[in-house]
């Protein structure tokens, strides 16, 4: 392996982690700012190191585990969520040459398969807890993120037929003439709505549903391991922008400015656009987001997945 | 309020009651308040109430059920012999201000009456307070336990010889077995309820919903028999927030009452202080000037206002939107302002007093609430753009935890609860009081009585309630904002300095407070969650010889478990979040 591979491998976890913490903080300015609030200010410039102030107040703090729980698998549980999610990060193409392993064959089929693994994390932890709101929350985390990983996987098909490929990067190369969110309005919509639920967030946070079950899944986690799961979340954010980036949006592609930052700007509108929604929406009930799902979003990602063979058959027979 | 109403108007109720008593009334007793009371024996309860209710059950609610402890009070000239008396106050809804308090006299030792929880379904929880409370046994009674007080309590703490204060008692210590013995009385028994902890197929999970939940607004448990999300059956549990507020005011002079009072609805503000002033005028016989009347509903309004955007906001929350509740809250903190201009204090003025107001309106106070008049509606049409007609929203909301208007009434359910399901009654129409007479609302109804249309009259209502400030604003009359009465708090003392005898009449009432007449009252109004009452007893002394404050959240609550079977959690949450209770409201 290459200096500069094992670097990039070194660095992409630690910058990954930098900026979940970063983004708590700028989606709590954010939402203050769209509640006619402040939102924390105080810590450095503009609050800017409130982030800094809460791990570290985090990281003090006492690392307790209930005695009711199932140990192993209650330390273990948010270990799992970090790592899922920190992985499917190395398939990421940022630019043409930069990102871990951008050129993955199997790429979209890796990250898929990474967020499969990080569904264990929350319902093992909802398991583990032994408690009763805890298992609520895992239950329902099973229930939502199994049945969203299917249309997830089905709105992704379009894409990958358009471009051919299972690679991210094949799949940016093949939006040079038109970002796939044109001809794949439909697969993007699915898309969109199955990456708010697999990173459990509001409208679809039903597994934490504050509201309802206390805290969900994390109810009994304190200290560090529960900061695992808050970061690994916010890594979810970033990821499923990242995704949606590259898979719909053109990736890297832009004119004038330098490909990096094109990535990085589309990323962050994507984020920013989680966050207004989290502003924005109530949450709907357990068995309407199965509706919404099974009943809505599945044939609408069949009927997607149908409409774009048929129509590349058609130009390819023509 | 106009002293000494004439019992005649009363007949319609009275008239059946005396028509059903089989040997006549053991007495009939005329209070201040004109509501006609008739005293019957405790074999006569039943047949009484069963015949009255089967003749006119669609529109009868049982308003209130309490008991006073007779046993220290001297004057009781014209009423049976009784050391216990359990008193029912039912009302008709069908036509104006016709209501009775029907009194059953008990001896000293192990009192009981029949339970009529059978007849009324709302008798369960009042009867339960009542043993809790007094001591008294209801024979029949599906589940006599203590309510209020934690089950380890001794004794019943509204009896005359029980203790009122800490002080009284020895210095508190809570050691290890104590504590484990407190926690172990908490411990949810399932099969004390009559609940299986096996179903038919699977294993019920029993799920304690507080008392420490963000979604129960306060201290309130309530137990859930699950089975998966779904609800099998619920037991609320109250009683945490019980601060013996009826117990205070028999220790409390009748004027340093009022502060207590602003805290029983702590969203309601001087909305409480209205009914205990109204029943003390009425037993002092106190007529308050137009200008003071009209200022106290204009205030009661504006509280109303904030605590209906409290209500919305967390409405929203509840169903998991983050954003209205900071909105609504910025919205109730301009109402503070004004409410802070105009009393000195924002959540709990304690602003009414005995005869009028505190002191009259500021400088520009006008100009304060005609702005807020003037800005709150748009911001109403953008809630109900953000809120009312957001799919999700109405989605969570349309259809759940509906209930019709007769089961209302039979729940004793007053207030928007009532109205959504179509019924159109508030207080404030039913039987004017204050100045409302004089003024111009329409009230808001709703057609199916679920979550949705409880919200939705309320929304309606803060519309109402400003249209009812806007006319107080314009027609403000001019005057004193004090009755000129020897017995107003605090007294009048323009010629104090002038004669001895006022002199010493005004040192009297200052440092006693007032000696109201012996008697008793009752004055009800349309408080923000519905109808609440306060019933004083007059010894003739210089405090209350019993207050009894009947809230509107006590009753509703009650509703859970008829509202919550067969539904999931995340709908209980929509359904508590609906019915708009503070748990102070409800524990007093």
């Amino acid at each position: 392996m290459t200096y500069p591979a094992i670097l990039t491998i070194i660095l992409t976890p630690v910058v990954l982690l930098g900026l979940a913490t970063v983004l708590t903080w700028v989606e709590r300015r954010l939402l203050g700012l769209w509640q006619d609030r402040h939102g924390p200010d105080r810590v450095g410039p503009g609050g800017m190191l409130q982030a800094v102030a809460d791990g570290t107040k985090i990281l003090f703090k006492q690392d307790w585990v209930p005695p009711f729980a199932d140990r192993g698998v209650f330390v273990a549980a948010p270990a799992i969520g970090m790592m899922t999610v920190l992985l499917s990060f190395a398939a990421i193409p940022v630019t043409t040459r930069a990102g871990i392993a951008g050129d993955m064959n199997v790429g979209l089929l890796f990250i898929l398969g990474m967020m499969g693994l990080g569904v264990y994390s929350v319902v093992l932890a909802g398991w583990s807890s032994n408690s009763k709101y805890a298992l609520l929350g895992g239950m329902r985390a099973a229930a939502q993120m199994i049945s969203y990983e299917v249309f997830m996987g089905l709105s992704l098909l379009g894409v990958v037929m358009m471009a051919g490929s299972f690679s991210l990067r094949d799949i940016v190369a093949a939006q040079a003439g038109l970002w796939f969110i044109v001809p794949q309005c439909l697969g993007f919509g699915v898309f969109m709505l199955a990456g708010i639920a697999e990173t459990h967030r509001l409208p679809f946070d039903l597994p934490e549903g504050e509201n309802e079950l206390g805290a969900g899944f994390h109810t009994e986690y304190s200290g560090m391991k529960f900061g695992m799961f808050f970061i690994s979340e916010y890594a979810g954010i970033v990821l499923v922008s990242c995704l949606v980036t590259t898979l719909y949006l053109g990736g890297w592609r832009g004119p004038w400015l330098p490909a990096g930052v094109w990535f990085a700007l589309k990323t962050c509108c994507v984020v920013v656009f989680f966050i207004l929604l989290r502003a924005g929406l109530p949450r709907p009930r357990y068995d309407q987001l199965m509706a919404l799902g099974w009943k809505v979003l599945l044939p609408l990602s069949l009927f997607n997945v149908m409409a774009t063979g048929t129509i590349l058959m058609l130009r390819a027979s023509l | 309020m106009t002293a000494l109403v004439s019992p005649a108007r009363n007949r319609g109720l009275v008239e059946q009651i005396t028509g059903h008593l089989p040997n006549g009334a053991l007495a009939t007793q005329s209070t201040c308040d004109g509501v006609c009371t008739i005293w019957i024996t405790a074999s006569d309860l039943r047949p009484t109430l069963a015949a009255l209710k089967a003749s006119s059950a669609a529109c009868l609610m049982l308003l209130d059920l309490t008991a006073i402890d007779e046993r220290e009070r001297a004057h009781r000239a014209g009423q049976p012999q009784a050391a216990f008396t359990v008193v029912y106050h039912v009302i008709s809804l069908a036509s104006r201000a016709d209501e009775v308090r029907i009194k059953v006299p008990l001896g000293a030792d192990a009192p009981a009456v029949p339970s009529i929880c059978d007849l009324w379904p709302n008798a369960n929880w009042y009867e339960r307070e009542v043993w809790d409370l007094f001591g008294i046994h209801f024979h029949g009674h599906p589940c006599l336990r203590r309510i209020l007080t934690p089950p380890t309590w001794t004794g019943h703490p509204l009896r005359r010889d029980h203790h009122a204060r800490a002080t009284e008692m020895p210095p508190y210590s809570l050691t290890e077995e104590h504590e484990a013995r407190e926690q172990d009385a908490l411990r949810f028994d399932p099969s004390a309820w009559g609940m299986r902890r096996h179903g038919d197929h699977s294993d019920f999970m029993f799920l304690n919903l507080g008392p420490n939940h963000p979604s129960v607004h306060g201290v309130f448990r309530i137990m859930l028999q699950l089975e998966g999300e779904r609800i099998v059956d619920a037991v609320p549990d109250i009683g945490f927030h019980h601060r013996g507020a009826e117990k205070m005011g028999e220790r409390q002079t009748w004027h340093s009452y009022i502060p207590y009072t602003d805290r029983v609805d702590y969203l309601g503000g001087v909305m409480n202080n209205f009914p205990y002033v109204m029943a003390v005028e009425t037993l002092a016989g106190i007529t308050v000037p137009p200008r003071a009347q009209m200022i106290r509903v204009m205030l009661a309004e504006l509280f109303r206002i904030a605590s209906h955007l409290v209500f919305y906001g967390t409405m929203a929350q509840d169903v998991g939107q983050l954003s209205p509740v900071f909105y609504m809250f910025t919205d109730r903190e301009r109402v503070f302002g004004i409410i802070e201009a105009i009393c000195g204090f924002r959540m709990h003025p304690a602003w009414f007093r005995i005869g009028g107001v505190a002191i009259d309106l500021p400088e520009g106070w006008d100009g304060l609430i005609r702005a807020f008049l003037h800005d709150l509606p748009r911001r109403l049409d953008e809630y109900d753009a953000m809120v009312m007609r957001n799919p999700i929203f109405r989605a969570r909301t349309k259809g759940i935890g509906a209930y019709t208007t007769a089961e209302a009434v039979e729940w004793g359910v007053t207030g928007p609860g009532l109205r959504a399901t179509g019924r159109e009654w508030d207080y404030r129409r039913h039987a004017p009081y204050a100045c409302y007479d004089q003024l111009e609302f329409d009230i808001p109804t709703g057609t199916r009585g679920d979550c949705h249309d409880r919200i939705a009259v309320h929304v309606e209502e803060m519309r109402q309630s400003l249209r009812i400030i806007r006319q107080c604003v314009d027609n403000m009359p001019t005057g004193p904002v004090k009755a000129d009465h020897p017995l107003t708090t605090p007294p009048p003392r323009a010629r104090t300095m002038h004669d001895i005898e006022t002199l010493i009449h005004h040192f009297l009432s200052v440092s006693w407070g007032p000696v109201i007449p012996p008697g008793e009252a009752r004055a009800s109004i349309e408080a923000t969650k519905g109808v609440n009452t306060y019933t004083l007893i007059s010894d003739g002394g210089t405090t209350s010889y019993r207050t009894r404050i009947r809230t509107p959240s006590f009753a509703h609550l009650q509703m859970i478990p008829l509202l919550s079977r067969g539904i999931m959690i995340a709908d209980l949450i929509a359904i508590l979040g609906s019915i708009d209770f503070v748990m102070a409201d409800v524990d007093r």
